[in-house]
C-alpha cells in the first residue's frame, strides 16, 4: 500500500517537471526573437517535456510501459526531423533573422558553392577556346 | 497529493497551449505558425497520455501514437511545399 502511493507520487511528480518543461517551450516560442529561434525553443523543450510526462504515466501505471516507450521513441525520432525541414525550408525562402545573429553556415556554404561551379565553369570554356586554337 | 500535482501539470500544460496559441494568431511569417502548430500538436500527445491516466483507459495511448503519427507528416508536408512547392 505504501509502495503504490509512493509509486504515484514519485510519478506525478516526473510528469509535472515534464509539463514545467512544455510551459517554458511555449514561453520561449513566445518571447524568441526570430523563427529559426523559436524552432530552437519549441522543439527541444517539447521533445524533453514529452519525454518526462511519458516516463512519469509509465511510473504511474507500469504495465502500459511498452506502448508509452513507443510513443516516446516515435516523438524523440520526427520531432528533430520536422524542426530540420522546418528550419531549411525557412532559410531557402528567405525568412528574415534577429540583427543579433552572429554566423549563417548555411548561407556561407552556399555561397562558396556558386563560386565554386562558377570556376569551374570558367575553367572549362577556357580549356574549350585553347583547344580551338590548336586545332 | 497526487491529485493536486497532476492538476498544477495540467495547469502548466493549459498555459503552453495558450503561449504557442498566441504565438500562431501573431505570427508574422510562415515559419512561425507551422512552428507553432508543431508544438501544439507535440504537446496535445504528451496531454492525450496525461488525460489517459486520468480516465484509467488505455486506448487513448494509441490515439496519442496516431495523431503523432498523422501531425509528423502534415508538418513535413508543409516543409517541403516551401522548399521547392507541391
Amino acid at each position: 500500500m505504501a509502495e503504490t502511493a509512493l509509486r504515484e507520487i514519485l510519478g506525478s511528480f516526473v510528469v509535472l517537471a515534464g509539463a514545467f518543461f512544455l510551459f517554458s517551450a511555449g514561453l520561449g516560442v513566445l518571447r524568441m526573437p526570430d523563427a529559426f529561434t523559436r524552432i530552437q525553443a519549441g522543439t527541444k523543450a517539447t521533445t524533453l517535456g514529452n519525454l518526462l510526462v511519458m516516463l512519469g504515466v509509465g511510473i504511474l501505471h507500469p504495465d502500459w510501459a511498452l506502448k508509452l516507450l513507443l510513443v516516446a521513441g516515435f516523438v524523440l525520432i520526427t520531432n528533430p526531423v520536422s524542426s530540420h525541414a522546418l528550419a531549411r525550408a525557412g532559410h531557402f525562402i528567405g525568412i528574415p533573422m534577429a540583427p543579433s545573429t552572429g554566423a549563417d553556415a548555411l548561407r556561407d556554404d552556399e555561397n562558396a558553392k556558386a563560386e565554386k561551379a562558377k570556376a569551374e565553369k570558367a575553367g572549362a570554356e577556357n580549356g574549350a577556346d585553347r583547344a580551338g586554337d590548336g586545332a | 497529493m497526487a491529485d493536486v500535482l497532476l492538476k498544477l501539470s495540467g495547469l502548466l500544460i493549459f498555459f503552453g497551449i495558450l503561449f504557442s496559441l498566441a504565438r500562431l494568431v501573431i505570427g508574422r511569417t510562415i515559419v512561425d505558425r507551422i512552428v507553432a502548430i508543431d508544438m501544439l500538436t507535440v504537446i496535445t500527445i504528451s496531454l492525450i497520455v496525461l488525460y489517459s491516466h486520468v480516465s484509467g483507459r488505455f486506448i487513448y495511448v494509441d490515439v496519442a501514437l496516431v495523431y503523432g503519427v498523422l501531425s509528423f507528416l502534415a508538418v513535413l508536408a508543409v516543409a517541403r511545399y516551401l522548399e521547392r512547392g507541391l
